[in-house]
């Protein structure tokens, strides 16, 4: 089994679903020779041609806009914006359009669009390039979000968002664009939307993460285990709908659980998942569920790596929760 | 007052394409598009339709039986750019073009049960009135904020261009729509996508209060499409012969290759923008007077007469028609429910996820509760 790292993982589902698929159509700025700003796209312009991978004027409006149009006519657009910090011109195409089009035409215009875009930060990039908005979008009824952290599951899951009939956001961890290396099977395979992963079993406390995070909460359970803590690690992968069964099922387990994002901490998506937690495993609780996140500030340059998450912080919630 | 002057004076620009005099004479040297009988008194049918329609339901809002409601009353003729179009071509109106959905095949029970958000709906009660939604019709959903639909219709054109189908989009929206960021996007990404798509800018005087003047300091909306690399044309929107004549050139060129064009179709919105609106406070009473002598149905009738295809107990007989098939869908949809309560989770997604089952079973445990009786 080949060795993909998660650019590699998201193209070859690119590829693969183009070739099986001859609806299948790329959109976005440098998406066509150049591949990409972070290579995603490299070579699929040569193999497809300017008609599927389609370099578009920049404007995020207009990439959205006419994936949704598209995406009527009867194809599929795997539109792509270059950073999610640049998705807020196509704000109102994405959630009052496109996330709607199927509710609002009373399911006569399904608008099968999945638009692929870099988050997170760790990149020296700013506030420009760094930030994960996902929250806003999960508050969005009628789009999915869906959030890989690994190569595997990025091919899959991609896969997955291309052959079902609603609009994705699917949300790509740039940081680890690279770093994250894994076997990923050639050809065919699809992970079911919805379904969260358990990626390290415990039974103290559940850690849950996405994107990025995961490998923070990965180091921060291995760095628990070293001090005798007992640690679950589950990756959501979809945010929209979540996986709320396995998340219960392992706080039941546990009676303990931190939430590690990196997005701002006020309404941020691990606010959703606590109280969901609660309504239905009070009972199971030990403990107050506690958040690791980034903090209520722009996503700022030089101090980057004390705004993000890291696995002390994580330990740190980990033990509070213990000791409560 | 400026507003009056502007658009007076603008109608008997040069640049401004016309067929047909204000009395609706053929205008000396100019080509009269080759319509076929048939089509004219189809068109000119379709057109007494939507004023008769308009006037149904103003009323009936006015009664406070209808929520709300959009006139096009003086604007008809802009709409019917639509019938120079093939079937399977798309449309993506905006919201004051009803001669577009009856054109092309939308009933007046159709429409009335989409008035009221009814179990027959063809939307199944999901948007305010006046918001139609056709896909075997090929007419697409309108949305509220203006311009949205500039893109999408540049999107369909596009991708029937990838399919090598000759299939053509049109997309309708009124001169307000021009200031939106939307409005450029689209028009670019046309432009440089050469995307068979045909922009109709019904150019009616007012968006809501504001006046055409301060959305513009262009001396046309139509000289916009030059920074796009496209054709510009102005039309008299009131004009029906020659809005037929520039759609159909606009269609040829978009289905030869050749790209988009950008129609300004010069109209005016005799009254109120919505039954919630009053032009009283924002512009003089007698600007709407002017426009009244310019009246697109006037002018075609008369057009028609001339012609030997009108005669006043044909239209006796469509009014009379159509207010009997208004009256009788408006008692139709008095008889029907509203959408079952469950139905508000339907088409979300394709499939409910477990948070809107579980939503869906709240509610419906909530209505059972207080309706006992309640079966659905």
């Amino acid at each position: 089994m080949p060795t993909m790292n998660i650019i590699e993982a998201v193209r070859d589902a690119l590829r693969t679903q183009m070739k099986a698929d001859s609806r299948v159509v790329i959109l976005g700025e440098d998406v066509g020779k150049f591949g990409g700003v972070f290579r995603a796209t490299s070579g699929l312009f040569d193999e497809f041609g300017a008609d599927r991978v389609i370099d578009t004027p920049l404007a995020e409006a207009g990439i959205i806009g006419t994936a949704i149009g598209m995406a009527l006519y009867g194809l599929r657009p795997v539109p792509e914006i270059q950073f999610s910090d640049f998705i807020f011109p196509a704000f109102d195409q994405i959630v009052n359009e496109l996330a709607k089009f199927r509710y609002r035409s009373g399911g006569q215009y399904p608008c099968p669009v999945v638009i692929r875009t870099p988050v997170g930060g760790g990149i020296r990039g700013g506030h420009y390039h760094s930030q994960s908005p996902e929250a806003l979008f999960i508050h969005t009824p009628g789009l999915k979000v869906v959030a890989p952290s690994n190569p595997y599951d990025a091919k899959g899951l991609l896969l997955a968002c291309m052959r079902q009939n609603d609009p994705v956001l699917f949300m790509e961890p740039k940081r680890i664009y690279r770093a994250s290396k894994g076997e990923v099977p050639e050809g065919d395979y699809t992970i079911e939307l919805g379904k969260a992963s358990v990626v390290r079993e415990g039974t103290q406390v559940t850690l849950l993460a996405w994107s990025g995070m995961v490998s923070i909460a990965e180091e921060a359970a291995t760095k628990a285990e070293a001090a005798g803590i007992s640690v679950e690690v589950i990756d959501l992968r979809t945010l929209s709908p979540f996986d709320i069964d396995t998340l219960i099922e392992s706080v039941k387990k546990t009676g303990r659980c931190v939430v590690v994002h990196e997005a701002p901490r006020t309404c941020g998506f691990g606010a959703e998942l606590i109280a969901s937690i609660q309504e239905r495993a009070m009972e199971y609780l030990e403990a107050p569920i506690l958040r690791v996140t980034g903090f209520d500030t722009p996503f700022p340059y030089s101090l980057e790596h004390e705004y993000l998450p890291n696995a002390d912080r994580v330990i740190g919630a980990i033990r509070q929760t213990l000791e409560w | 007052m400026v507003a009056i002057s502007a658009l007076g004076s603008r109608a008997d620009e040069d640049d401004l394409r016309r067929v047909l005099d204000d009395d609706g004479k053929p205008l000396p040297g100019v080509k009269v598009p080759n319509i076929a009988e048939d089509m004219l008194r189809r068109i000119f049918d379709c057109m007494m339709l939507v004023r008769i329609m308009d006037d149904r339901m103003m009323r009936i809002q006015r009664q406070g039986r209808l929520g709300f409601y959009m006139k096009s009353i003086g604007e008809e003729a802009s709409h019917f750019a639509v019938a120079a179009l093939r079937s399977t071509d798309w449309v993506y109106p905006s919201y004051r073009e009803q001669g577009a959905w009856f054109w092309r095949g939308y009933t007046i029970q159709n429409f009335i049960d989409q008035m009221f958000g009814n179990e027959d709906d063809p939307i199944k009660g999901r948007q305010m009135p006046v918001h139609h939604s056709a896909n075997w019709l090929n007419l697409v959903s309108i949305s509220s904020p203006v311009g949205t639909q500039i893109p999408q219709a540049v999107g369909s054109a596009y991708a029937a261009k990838i399919q090598g189908k000759d299939d053509v989009s049109m997309v309708y929206f009124g001169e307000g729509t021009s200031s939106t960021g939307e409005f450029h996007v689209g028009m670019n990404f046309a432009g440089v996508w050469k995307a068979p798509c045909v922009f109709l800018c019904r150019n009616n005087g007012w968006a809501i209060s504001v006046s055409a003047a301060k959305q513009c300091a262009a001396k046309t909306f139509a000289s916009k499409a030059i920074g796009y690399g496209m054709p510009g044309v102005r039309v008299d929107g009131n004009d029906l012969l020659a809005v037929w004549q520039v759609a159909s050139e606009a269609i040829e060129r978009a289905r030869a290759g050749e790209g988009p064009t950008l129609i300004e179709a010069l109209t005016y919105r005799v009254q109120g923008h919505s039954s919630s609106d009053d032009p009283s406070v924002y512009r003089d009473p007698k600007e709407p007077e002017i426009w009244e002598k310019k009246d697109p149905i006037n002018r075609l009738r008369a057009y028609l007469r001339h012609r030997g295809l009108w005669s006043e107990g044909w239209e006796t007989e469509l009014s009379e028609r159509y207010n009997q098939e208004i009256t009788d869908a408006l008692a139709a949809s008095d008889k029907k429910h509203a959408p079952k309560i469950e139905t508000m989770f339907d088409d979300v997604y394709e499939e409910l996820p477990w948070n809107l089952r579980e939503q869906r079973a709240y509610l419906m445990a909530q209505a059972r509760s207080k309706n006992p009786h309640h079966h659905g």
